[in-house]
């Protein structure tokens, strides 16, 4: 059982790992590198816990390889914060009470940081359709899309 | 101390405000741990092996081949868990769930489970594993299953609360009635009388995060559970008894929990980690994938139901009744008595009648979700309450006013009302502008009422005042949606001091005394109650304290915003001592302080809330987009309204899933055909609008802040309300949930057309 060597760039790390060949990254993240932030909720690209962005990209980690990530640069919740200053987004979530039971979190808060890096003044309807690959069952989504919302006011100058 | 739980009014500091949550940094940086992100040394990966089939007789099974592997620890069967039920049936059936013992029951029932040193080697495994079945016929459908014709899943299940005792066997496992007064008669008095059957599907509680655990038992037989659940002391309790190990041995701790919503009120597979772990003398791990949440935890109830409500011209109730067959799984339970009971809970009725039956079917043992049984009784009810308005050509919330249950009513159920919201939340709704928004064509507006019991339970906190005045609060009901965050409120609140120098933590199951688990919209309202206690036991101490320091009595102490001050003319040179001047001087004045609380927190005050929605059908697709939502629910006292809110919002759009697409679809060999997100399909973002709220509170007379539970009744009215609006919208009363497109195309294609 030879593993796959892959060098990588996670939170702007260099890490290396060996993988089999039928690991995804999110196997990967969790089991051999300890980044357990992104969750599974489905494994089958569904529900969008497992989101990372991936050389720009917002993906389900579930449905990517570990093998995939050679070369490329991971972004994981592991690494919003900048050092212990929260990004706006983190921010606002917690303002706004934009979690209940918090597992859906690291992946709202990575597809929502996508959706601004792409859309930086989004209307709510944006906002609804840019989120709409990620599953919450705990908030309906309202104070969600409030956090959002006052996130990219914020980031935008107020 | 005796401990006073009658609510006074106050003015509250800390109680009302929106803080940010003690656990909130964790979870927006990825460091929160849940069931699956916690990891022992030498842990094995466990998998299992499920059954195929709907109803099936185990005639074998071979486990050599998979024990012969390379890096398989240990295989488990029913032979690994031996009955140790003597007789107790409900204890039978648990122990039968985790691992089927001579029939599979539905498909995804366990039959065996396998701990190996890598998730790959464990799938090998499973292969390995030879099961001979005998394949048996099955029935999946509610109604199906009471026919006489139905295939029988147990020979020794006879009809129970039915005299004389029947002498077949039967999938209806019990019976169960409420009401009071003549029906009959009430019937006969009324002018109009609406009769009509519904029907729900079966729904999945959806919570994101799969079931998972790591057990570790040890050579000594003292063990360990991590584990995702909604109450660690119900599970070590209902583990032990089916491993037949000491309580006081297994030590249960619970993970952050990634949403439960009653799904994680039963154990699952917690029982068989544990046995593959005494088996193979190493940790295990075992989590669910997605498919097997959906095939093998707890789903709800699917149900079909009569309604049959009478009115006089004048806009009061004659009489109501309904029958009620609810799906239990394979193993009985009393989901149907709560639905019976919850029916009309909402109205003042002088003849009322409910029937309840608890069905078997062969599909997943049917387990708590959120408001257990309530939303579908109350789908039928209003719905019927509603078209019942619309024929005595009355509006329809002020036919629900004059009908409503007050103080003073006797409940359906049977107990008398204290002061209760349905009526307030009525005529907030009756005023709401909401009411008065315009609809355009194709759409409709639906409301609807909804009714939860609410729970106490057995509850137990500590109160650790620490020595620079700072306070740690220990709670033993698992924190399900910002619990820890209210429960920092009141600690501040009794005590007087900043939210902030309050954290509140779950406790394990080892270091603080039995507490039921968080169901029944109890977590805060029963911890609340006891940490109330706790503090107002702290301050005792404090108060002692501060006598000691003084050399005074400690009738002449008082604790006043955070401080001890002395009282009476003699003592006006004394300045009050903080809390933590007190904490500081612990050591020389007794040692360390705290407040202790075990109670049996009783006085759960019920719960009324009324929906409004507004809906648009496209006629061409039966597509309905949810245009508008208001919520309007007593809470009693709102703690941290963020939560309440959140609480609201996340029960209304859990019913909008139900209302309009979520449902288990069975194919003819009795498998689950959507066991996955994809077609089993939440609401997402772009589904929904924004849910408006509104709080009431009108307080609960047994908590001293006239806290009531919250979590469960936002879930119980949407189904109502959605089929009520759809029903407006398209003019044709809709029967059938989920009102999915097909189901709405169909019901447009059998209207006669004009």
């Amino acid at each position: 059982m030879s593993g796959i060597a892959v060098s990588t760039t996670i939170n702007g790390d260099e890490v290396e790992y060996l993988c089999q060949a039928e690991e995804t990254l999110l196997d990967v993240l969790r089991d051999r590198l300890g980044l357990t932030g992104a969750k599974e909720g489905c494994g089958t690209g569904d529900c969008g816990a497992c989101s990372v962005i991936l050389d720009g990209r917002l993906v389900c980690s579930c449905l990517v390889l570990g093998a995939e990530a050679q070369g490329a640069r991971v972004e994981t919740i592991e690494g919003m914060a900048q050092g212990d200053t929260l990004h706006p987004l983190q921010t606002k979530f917690l303002e706004h009470a934009a979690l209940q039971c918090g597992v859906c979190t690291p992946g709202f808060l990575m597809a929502a940081k996508a959706l601004l890096d792409a859309n930086p003044d989004p209307t709510e309807e944006e906002i609804r359709f840019g989120l709409a690959g990620n599953l919450c069952r705990c908030t309906g989504y309202d104070k969600i899309v409030r956090a959002v919302q006052d996130a990219a006011r914020e980031m935008n100058g107020g | 101390m005796s401990f006073d739980a009658t609510y006074h009014d106050q003015i509250y500091k800390s109680v009302g405000t929106r803080p940010v949550r003690p656990d909130g940094v964790d979870k927006v940086t990825g460091r929160a741990r849940y069931g699956a992100d916690f990891n022992m040394p030498g842990q094995l990966v466990g998998r299992i092996l499920r059954s195929p089939h709907a109803h099936a007789r185990i005639v074998s099974i071979d486990t050599a081949r998979a024990e012969a592997l390379k890096g398989v620890k240990a295989v488990v069967t029913a032979a690994d868990l031996p009955d140790l039920s003597d007789g107790d049936q409900s204890h039978y059936d648990l122990l039968d769930n985790c691992m089927a013992r001579t029939k599979a029951f539905y498909d995804g029932h366990a039959v065996a489970a396998v701990a190996a040193i890598d998730a790959q080697t464990a799938r090998k495994a499973l292969k390995l594993i030879e099961v001979d079945y005998e394949v048996l016929p099955h029935v999946v459908d509610v109604d199906e299953a009471v026919q006489p014709s139905a295939p029988v899943l147990h020979d020794t299940i006879f009809t129970g609360g039915v005299e004389p005792k029947p002498t077949t066997p039967s999938n209806v496992a019990a019976r169960a009635e409420f009401g009071h007064g003549d029906v009959d008669a009430g019937f006969e008095d009324a002018d109009f009388i609406v009769e009509r059957s519904f029907k729900t599907e079966q729904t999945h509680q959806g919570y994101i995060e799969p079931h998972a655990c790591v057990a570790s038992v040890n050579p000594d037989g003292t063990a360990e559970l991590w584990v995702c659940t909604q109450g660690h002391f119900v599970y070590r309790q209902k583990c032990a008894e089916l491993l037949g190990m000491d309580v006081s041995k297994l030590r249960v701790t619970s993970s952050e929990i990634g949403g439960g919503f009653g799904g994680k009120t039963h154990v699952w597979m917690e029982p068989v980690a544990l046995a593959l772990s005494r088996k193979a003398g190493r940790p295990v791990k075992l989590v669910m994938s997605r498919d097997e949440v959906f095939r093998a935890s707890g789903p709800t109830s699917a149900t079909s139901v009569d309604v049959k409500i009478g009115a006089r011209q004048d806009g009061r109730i004659t009489a109501a009744s309904a029958e009620l067959r609810y799906s239990c799984g394979p193993y009985a339970d009393i989901w149907a008595e709560l639905g019976a009971m919850t029916s009309f809970a909402c109205y003042d009725l002088e003849n009322v009648n409910t029937v309840g039956y608890e069905v078997l079917v062969n599909r997943p043992k049917t387990a708590a979700y959120r408001a257990p049984s309530a939303p579908m009784a109350a789908f039928a009810v209003e719905s019927a309450i509603d078209e019942l308005a619309q024929k005595l050509g009355i509006d329809p919330v002020a036919f629900r006013i004059k009908n409503a249950a007050r103080e003073g009513t006797r409940s359906s159920y049977g107990p008398v009302y204290g002061p209760i919201g349905i009526g307030p939340t009525l005529e907030a709704a009756q005023t709401h502008a909401h009411m008065q928004a315009p609809l355009g064509p194709n759409q409709g507006r639906g409301m609807a009422c909804g009714f939860w019991f609410n729970f106490g339970g057995q509850t137990c906190t500590d109160l650790n005042v620490n020595s620079d005045g700072t306070v740690t609060l220990a709670v033993g009901t698992v924190d399900v949606g910002g619990a820890r965050a209210s429960l920092s409120l009141v600690a501040a609140e009794e005590l007087g001091i900043p939210y902030e120098t309050v954290k509140t933590v779950v406790a394990d199951t080892a270091t603080l005394g039995y507490n039921d688990m968080t169901d029944g919209s109890r977590g805060t309202f029963s911890s609340s109650m006891a940490t109330i206690s706790s503090a107002r036991n702290a301050i005792e101490v404090m108060r002692n304290r501060a006598a000691l320091m003084w050399d005074i009595s400690i009738e002449d102490v008082v604790w006043e915003d955070g401080q001890a001050k002395a009282i009476g003319s003699t003592h006006d040179n004394l300045a009050p001592l903080s809390i933590k001047e007190i904490a500081e001087a612990s050591g020389k004045t007794g040692g360390p302080i705290a407040g202790h609380s075990e109670m049996v927190a009783d006085g759960a005050g019920v719960s009324f809330a009324t929906h409004i929605c507004d809906v648009e059908v496209d006629p061409e697709t039966g597509g309905t987009k949810i245009l508008r939502y208001t919520v309007i629910q007593d809470a009693g006292k709102a703690v941290h309204p963020d939560y309440v809110e959140g609480q609201y919002q996340g029960g209304a759009a859990q019913g909008i899933g139900w209302a309009l697409n979520e449902e288990y679809v069975y194919g003819q060999d009795g498998r689950l055909q959507n066991p996955g997100f994809l077609d089993y399909r939440i609401p997402v973002c772009s589904d929904l609008p924004m849910i408006d709220t509104q709080i009431l509170e009108i307080p609960n007379p047994n908590h001293p802040y006239g806290v009531r539970g919250v979590g469960e009744t936002s879930i119980v009215p949407p189904l109502a309300a959605i089929a009520n609006a759809v029903s407006n919208a398209v003019g044709v009363r809709m029967t059938h949930i989920p009102m999915s497109p097909p189901r709405i195309l169909a019901a447009l294609d059998a209207q006669p057309t004009a």
